[in-house]
């Protein structure tokens, strides 16, 4: 039996085989070949398969997303056996006598400058086009699989730990489980693991290396563990383990369609934090009965260049629509940080989380904010929105994004297009200072968010994304617990509503200090709505004491 | 050969899914050779990234032309295409 020890980070057992994520390589390097008409042909083979597996996508598209995004995949198609991009192919072939990888990746690069030279910001986007089917073809030259798996059944799959542009591409029908040799419980990997409800472990070291790729495996999501050839008493315990989750999840079930309501008649509105439009489906699946924090930044993160008014819009409407009616808070953009986008041009900071992040962004870059409030607020009109601004630490930053709101709402009025003047505005409580000014914070605005990673990092001065500061980094501290009753008291002095959309909402062992608190909103995870709602179900408000606020 | 100038009305010009639809109908046309020419920039209409290399925008002026085999069946799907997916006005 071999076991590998880490640390759980989404809970559930499965079994099957390790895959090793394969990360496209991008340090190409040029290398003299002998036989050009062999590295031609090994083109044309990557290029007709590129372009088959395009049109292939296309028709997937006008099944189940329809024409506009079905034609844009044929567009790709079209560009793999473009005159001009295989001619340039060609000509640095037969000039440089190089392999094929790096022609191809010369003659993607020289068109993408084409395009990111015009004077038009949508002609400039389309150097994104570019680089993705050149791309596609190099993966494809590589034997690299699309969407980093290439396996037929589902799997478990191994990586040091996936950048967010990486988790978003992943063919997330084929992925059982996530088995991290790096990572944290906080890192992007985790939330999305517990946001799809399949098991994760991470910080499973060196020992988990690509000679066991292929070999079948349990992965224990709870307790951290990898395990190979397991004796019987193992393999027992898993299958118990498996039989309760089945069992557990029959249970849950029975949750749907039931009331977020104490025994006592305390109503708490039981939300889904997602990350992508796609997530919704898992939001309808647990019976979630809003969404407490749509993150925006998967917008900003999958492009090349500053996701256009058009594009935004078109997501947050999709998920409002098909919330139909539910709230839907959307966050700006909380860019920096952990989460760096190329573009943004951001400087290289000592200090990242205490640097120019999020609204701070926002409020140096004009143009940016104005681009997204204005897709936000036309997307009021399809559904019940309401939008936060992150990282807030002081009344002004709240006042002047309002202003920015009601100029975007001016500009609209003028140009006759719909959205909802109602549309509520909050913030997210996640600095300390925005706990000491949560008095002055709640007359600005209609609610509060408290983002608990982050005010637990900033009050107890420990990096969320270090793995080493373990006992330190505790979100139960009573500090943290002291800070959200504060925010929850001035929330509720001025008559507005909070709810904490950080990963402590889905931490059941506090649920009766939230429910002492007042807390009136939880926002969590999909897969953990319905065991949240179990717990609710069976709590008596009154009886909830604060003694978990005391050292 | 046969040609018509036109005023591109489309918000986004000659931008990527439509120039992908015209490379294709172009290609229809394997006889003839559509070209589109904008300022003193020419590409033929199948060439993919040249034609949305030509950052036809909203407002710009472009003369459409056909050379070869059925010149006249081309220019007037030509003429029908320009009008349908760029708003063109002819």
């Amino acid at each position: 039996m071999v076991l590998i020890q880490g640390k759980g980070i989404s809970k559930g057992v499965v079994r099957g085989p390790l895959y090793f994520f394969q990360r496209p390589n991008y340090d190409i390097a040029k290398v003299k070949v002998a036989d050009v008409a062999a590295e031609k042909a090994r083109v044309v083979e990557a290029r007709e398969k590129s372009s088959n597996q395009l049109y292939e996508l296309a028709d997937k598209c006008r099944e189940e997303a329809g024409e506009e995004s079905a034609i844009l995949f044929e567009t790709h198609a079209m560009f793999c056996d473009d005159d001009d991009y295989v001619e340039a192919i060609e000509t640095m072939l037969n000039d440089e006598s190089c392999n094929a990888e790096y022609a191809v990746k010369e003659a993607g690069e020289q068109f993408a400058a084409m395009f990111a030279a015009m004077d038009d910001a949508y002609m400039r986007a389309r150097s994104a086009d570019v680089k993705d089917v050149t791309q596609r073809i190099l993966n494809n030259l590589m034997g690299i699989a699309e969407g980093g798996i290439d396996s037929e059944e589902p799997v478990i799959l191994c990586s040091d730990d996936l950048a967010p542009s990486e988790t978003l591409q992943l063919d997330k029908s084929k992925i059982l489980g996530f088995a991290l040799t790096a990572g944290s419980s906080n890192g992007h990997t985790a939330i999305l693991a517990r946001t799809m409800g399949i098991p994760a472990a991470c910080s499973l070291g060196a020992d988990l290396k690509e000679t066991l790729q292929g070999r079948m495996a349990y992965l224990d999501g709870e307790t951290g563990k990898v395990v190979l050839d397991p004796d019987n008493l193992t393999i027992q315990t898993f299958k118990d383990k498996m039989e309760k989750q089945k069992k557990f999840k029959e249970l849950m079930d029975a949750m749907k369609g039931q009331e977020d309501v104490t025994l006592d008649g305390r109503h708490i509105n039981v939300y889904c934090n997602i990350g992508n439009p796609d997530d919704v489906a898992a939001v309808k699946n647990n019976d979630g009965q809003g969404i407490g924090l749509f993150r925006s930044e998967f917008l900003y993160l999958a492009e090349t260049d500053y996701p256009s008014e058009e594009k935004q819009f078109q997501a947050y409407k999709k998920v409002a629509a098909a919330m139909e009616g539910k709230r839907v808070i959307i966050r700006t953009l909380d860019i920096g940080a952990d989460k760096q986008v190329e573009y943004f041009h951001l400087k290289k900071e000592e200090n990242p989380a205490m640097g120019v992040r999020a609204i701070r962004i926002c409020l140096n870059n004009r143009e940016v904010f104005r681009t997204q409030l204005r897709a936000l607020y036309r997307a009021s009109a399809y559904g019940k929105v309401a939008i936060m601004f992150p990282m807030i630490t002081s009344v002004w930053e709240v006042k002047e994004c309002k202003r920015a709101c009601a100029d975007v709402m001016a500009e609209l009025d003028k140009e006759g297009v719909p959205y909802n003047k109602e549309t509520e505005i909050g913030i997210m409580i996640e600095t300390p200072s925005s706990i000491f000014v949560a008095p002055e914070l709640a007359e600005e605005v209609d609610f509060f968010s408290v983002g608990t990673n982050d005010l637990t990092q900033y009050t107890l001065a420990c990096d969320r994304q270090a793995s080493d500061l373990g006992r330190f980094f505790d979100a139960h501290h009573p500090a943290v617990l002291r800070a959200l009753k504060m925010a929850a008291d001035a929330a509720h002095e001025k008559g507005i509503w909070i709810g904490i959309c950080g990963e402590l909402g889905a931490d059941l062992s506090l649920l009766p200090t939230f429910l002492a608190i007042g807390i009136d909103e939880l926002s969590v995870s999909p897969s953990s709505v319905l065991p949240l709602r179990a717990e609710i179900r069976k709590s008596i408000a009154k009886t909830c004491t604060l003694d978990a606020l005391k050292c | 050969m046969l040609e018509f100038k036109c005023v591109i009305n489309d918000e986004l010009g000659i931008h990527a899914r439509p120039a992908g639809q015209l490379a294709k109908e172009a290609k229809n046309f394997g006889e003839t050779t559509i070209s589109v020419t904008k300022g003193d920039k020419t590409v033929k209409a199948s060439q993919l990234m040249k034609l949305m290399g030509l950052g036809v925008k909203k407002g710009d002026e472009v003369t459409v032309s056909a050379e070869g085999g059925d010149e006249a069946a081309a220019i007037d799907a030509m003429k029908a295409f320009f009008k349908n997916n760029f708003a063109a006005e002819i």
